[in-house]
């Protein structure tokens, strides 16, 4: 009994969390249209500018760094395999398709949940205890729209810039390879990864960093709104936004991919 | 019980209002307000009504449930049951756009002063003008020296709130809160930790504000000398229900125990049983 009971009240746990998820992401978009410049009302540009530059700008290097390595690795492990084959030549389809698809956006999103889903949950967290929250509430402004949106439009518009960044260095780095194991020289390779690339692949993987700069903000923010008790609380909240980031990312992944494969072929 | 006063809201409205302000409506009429943080009750049936222009001053033993009272008249929290009416709007069902209204009239400073630890001071106390009005960012500028210096801090616009100390930040978010000349002001511990001299000046400040602008003040306070000199009408929160609502002298000369123990500043005797806890190190 105690054990249903458990698994009830996780149960209703998780769809009260992702009730909670939804209503926010409803209120980002509301905020984020009453906000926009052709309505006239007011985006905090200033802020919203400096939430990209530390989103993206500063996240630009260690996203390459990251996504290179992957490439590199992904060349590695499959020319070791592939070579049994004497069919060292799809290297190129592996690394050009994986890091397109799939490699680029999970990893430029691990490295952002890394650096900006922690830190939104600890700042707007901290916000949280301090009642600065509620003093922004008591000054007639909604803290969604104050604090979540620039994220949300910093993130919008960085992510896939940063996915963008995670596919380059990945396939640049699978041409060093080829270029010490094929002699095959970088701008041939590009070549034949452009061709190899459809638009099935650019799409899907624009989708995916939609998608998970989407969740990285919210789940970063709902955590920081809901942070109870003291410091240890915001401490929690960062540590939880980070898996379930993690978590939901991947969870997204799953279906985008599922999606891509079953319904455009 | 003290049965020459009036005690316990019973029928809801107090009569005790000061003369002048009897024929208005109340601008905060609190109304069978009960608040449990899970199952304890913090407060189970306030009543309270607050008139335009008038100073109330809120007491009450630490934690009986003054600032968790405030905080539900400024609509931060969600209550058990009852009903807050501000400025005739019901805070806790009002649309979006009327619950701007109302807290656009409202300036709030609370008890952890509650600063944007991410501007300045100068920004705390202009966000509202930036957000609000159409203001040329000079006069915000001004607005802001001034209002700052109405609490007797100068020359700390460029400084961040950590940089502060404790009172200086209190007195930026009181400050922060009169940034647009509200309505209704509602101050939680306002001089709490501040040295006599400048206590005495947001005393000075608050009566100012009385007179000039004709502000309806909330006041929380542990002070009982500055809350008897701004005072209009005050009222003592025990157990989760306001004990007695009156003017300034009606409190003073209150009978009930827990009243003249507040105003006498007297601790608590304690019963020899209390002591209790001692016996086991006799033996
Ligand atoms: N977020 C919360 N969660 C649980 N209990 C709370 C919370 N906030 C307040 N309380 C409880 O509510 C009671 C009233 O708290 P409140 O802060 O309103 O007291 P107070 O009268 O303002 O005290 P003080 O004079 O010390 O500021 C306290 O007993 C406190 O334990
Ligand atoms: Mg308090």
């Amino acid at each position: 009994m105690t054990f249903l009971e458990s698994i009830g009240r996780s149960t209703v746990e998780k769809v009260e969390y992702i009730g909670g998820l939804a209503i926010q992401f409803w209120r980002g978009l509301v905020s984020s249209w009453r906000i926009n410049p052709f309505t006239g009302s007011r985006l905090r540009w200033k802020t919203t500018v400096r939430q990209m530059a530390v989103i993206g700008v500063q996240a630009l290097p260690v996203v390459c760094l990251i996504s290179g390595a992957t490439g590199l690795i992904m060349a590695l492990q499959g020319g070791a395999e592939l070579r049994k084959f004497g069919a060292m030549g799809v290297v190129i389809n592996l690394v050009g398709t994986s890091m397109t698809r799939e490699l680029g956006p999970l990893m430029a999103a691990i490295v952002v949940i890394g650096r900006s889903g922690s830190s939104i949950s600890a700042e707007i967290g901290a916000m949280t205890v301090t009642e600065e929250i509620d003093a922004l509430r008591t000054m007639a402004l909604d803290p969604v729209e104050f604090v979540l949106v620039p994220k949300y439009i910093a993130m919008m518009a960085m992510m896939p810039c940063l996915t963008v960044a995670a596919v380059f260095s990945g396939i640049l780095a699978g041409g060093i390879f080829t270029y010490y194991t094929l002699d095959m020289t970088l701008s041939v390779y590009l070549q034949r990864t452009a061709e190899i690339l459809m638009m099935r692949d650019i799409v899907s993987s624009m989708a995916k960093a939609v998608a998970f700069g989407t969740i990285i903000v919210h789940v970063g923010c709902f955590e920081g709104f809901t942070v109870t008790g003291g410091p240890e609380g915001v401490g929690r909240s960062t540590t939880n936004a980070v898996v379930k980031s993690i978590f939901l990312v991947v969870l997204a992944d799953l279906l985008f991919t599922a999606f891509f494969y079953f319904f455009w072929r | 019980m003290t049965p020459n006063l009036q005690t316990r809201g019973g029928n809801g409205a107090d009569s005790r209002a000061l003369p002048h302000l009897l024929g208005n409506e109340p601008i905060i009429a609190v109304r069978g307000l009960e608040v449990a943080y899970g199952n304890r009750y913090v407060l189970r049936g306030v009543d309270l009504d607050v008139y335009p222009g008038e100073t109330m001053v809120i007491l009450g033993a630490s934690g009986s449930g003054k600032s968790t009272l405030l905080r539900h008249i400024e609509g931060l929290g969600k209550p058990s049951s009852g009903t807050i009416m501000v400025k005739g709007v019901d805070i806790c069902s009002a649309s979006r756009k009327e619950l701007k209204n109302v807290r656009r009239a409202m300036g709030v400073s609370f008890q952890s002063a509650a600063m944007f630890n991410s501007m300045t001071v100068g920004d705390n106390v202009a966000l509202p003008l930036r957000e609000h009005t159409n203001l040329a960012e000079s006069t915000i500028r001004l607005m802001t020296k001034m209002k700052l210096q109405q609490v007797g801090l100068s020359g700390v616009e460029d400084l961040y709130p950590s940089q502060l100390s404790g009172g200086m930040r209190k007195r930026a978010s009181v400050a922060r809160a009169l940034a647009m000349d509200p309505e209704i002001l509602l101050f939680d511990e306002p001089s709490a930790g501040l040295d006599p001299i400048i206590a005495a000046g947001i005393d000075e400040l608050i009566l100012h504000l009385k007179k000039a602008f004709k502000m309806t003040i909330v006041i929380v306070t542990h002070e009982m000398q500055s809350a008897f000199l701004i005072a209009d009408r005050m009222c003592m929160l025990y157990q989760g229900e306001i004990l007695a609502v009156g003017t300034v002298d009606e409190i003073r000369n209150h009978r009930h125990p827990h009243i003249r123990r507040f105003v006498d500043r007297a601790a608590n005797r304690f019963d020899k049983s209390d002591h209790s806890y001692l016996t086991g190190f006799e033996s």
